[in-house]
């Protein structure tokens, strides 16, 4: 009995300084962490034109042009602008409310229109002989499809050409910093149009209607399809050359 | 009476045992979220700022240009593009773009953003050119990174 007290296992290992590691781990990984998602503004590069004769001839109603010279000065369309100015600038000439002649052309497109175009595209993709013809036909029915299913939730729209589009210019010594803010500026506007008409037709912001839930899909694409995003991420222009 | 002396002794202390446990939770939650970061910068970036600005979802299919003046002052002031970890000239953003593009699932290609990170102060022209060179490789999505503001 005496000789087994004499013999003690060994002593229970001391975990006070457990803490103190944990904390030095966690002061490295503190001092490490970015909790920084990347965030920006997304841009579609048109793809490299090999033959230029083929770039169709825009009406110029239907082109909305902003320029920045090399002292970040706006113009639009002619004038001079504030940058403050050009959010309603980008809304009015998507929306065109009062139908001016310089503004692109809107054009009603109804349930009757549309049903009629599936139609003919269906009848063109019967009497089609070749695959290519064929395919054309069958591209404009699935178009017009996606405007019937738009309609069936928004009820008729005012439609752009397909030509309107925003066209952003920049001078050689354009600051990226005015860039961004004319790119920021635009974007409002459009986002303002989208907001608007979702508010009206769906009682929600077209920011808070969710992608990724399967009822709110086609309401994003009905908007996106009345206020398509369209800022032209132009060819580079020699802006001295004009002068 | 002494019994009744002892119950009456302070407050016992605070058993410090989940100490340790609480702190490796800690720990844990930034070891999950801590994303170390890839690049050595070696030109001086300050993000403009926007503020209709989208997230990038998948991390993974991002890759970054920078653009602005290098931080070293003996090569000057001009805006320099920086690829990976080093300097680079505009014609390696072909074969950097194909080879980002190699290093991908087949099924993902398509979905490459191109994050473009350029100091505020820089001039258009740099940037266009960047942009024709992303063009002519066939890589259209892009981004311009801004900080979140106003």
């Amino acid at each position: 009995m005496l000789k087994k007290r004499a013999k003690p296992g060994p002593g229970e290992i001391n975990a006070g300084s457990m803490a103190d590691i944990a904390f030095l781990l966690l002061i490295f990984f503190l001092v490490t962490t970015t909790m920084d998602t990347d965030v920006g503004i997304l841009r579609l590069l048109p793809p490299i034109v090999e033959d230029q004769e083929q770039t169709d001839i825009v009406k110029e109603r239907n082109v909305y042009v902003v320029l920045i010279n090399d002292a970040d000065q706006l113009l639009v369309e002619g004038e001079p602008m504030d940058i403050k100015d050009l959010r309603a600038g980008a809304k009015e000439f998507m929306e065109n409310p009062a139908n001016l002649e310089n503004m692109p052309e809107k054009t009603r497109v109804t349930k009757d229109v549309v049903q009629q175009r599936i139609a003919e595209n269906k009848a063109g993709v019967a009497a089609a002989t070749d695959d290519k013809q064929k395919a054309a036909y069958q591209e404009a029915v699935t178009k017009w499809e996606a405007k019937l299913s738009a309609i069936d939730l928004i009820g008729p729209y005012n439609e752009l050409p397909p030509s309107a589009v925003i066209s952003l210019q920049t001078g050689s010594k354009t600051s990226y910093d005015m860039y961004v803010q004319v790119q920021n500026e635009l974007e409002s506007g459009i986002r303002e149009l989208r907001d608007e008409l979702s508010q009206e037709k769906f009682g929600r912001k077209f920011t808070e209607l969710d992608e990724k839930k399967e009822e709110d899909q086609p309401k994003i694409k009905a908007i996106r399809l009345v206020y398509p995003q369209r800022i032209s991420e132009a060819e580079p222009v020699d802006l001295t050359k004009k002068n | 009476m002494s019994r009744f002396k002892e119950k009456k002794s302070g407050t016992p202390a605070i058993s410090t045992a989940s100490l340790p446990d609480i702190i490796f939770m800690l720990l844990f939650f930034f070891m999950v979220t801590t994303v170390m970061r890839e690049v050595d910068l070696k030109v001086k970036v300050v993000l403009p700022e926007a503020k209709e600005v989208a997230k990038l979802e998948d991390k993974a299919l991002v890759d970054y240009l920078y653009i602005g003046p290098p931080m070293d002052k003996q090569l000057g002031t001009e805006p320099m593009l920086q690829l990976n970890d080093q300097f680079a000239k505009l014609e390696e953003i072909d074969p950097w773009v194909k080879a980002n593009t190699e290093r991908r699932d087949e099924v993902l290609r398509g979905k490459i953003t191109r994050s473009l990170k350029v100091d505020k102060d820089t001039y258009m022209k740099f940037i266009t050119d960047v942009k024709q060179e992303l063009r002519k490789s066939n890589a259209l999505k892009i981004n311009y990174s801004t900080a979140r503001g106003r």
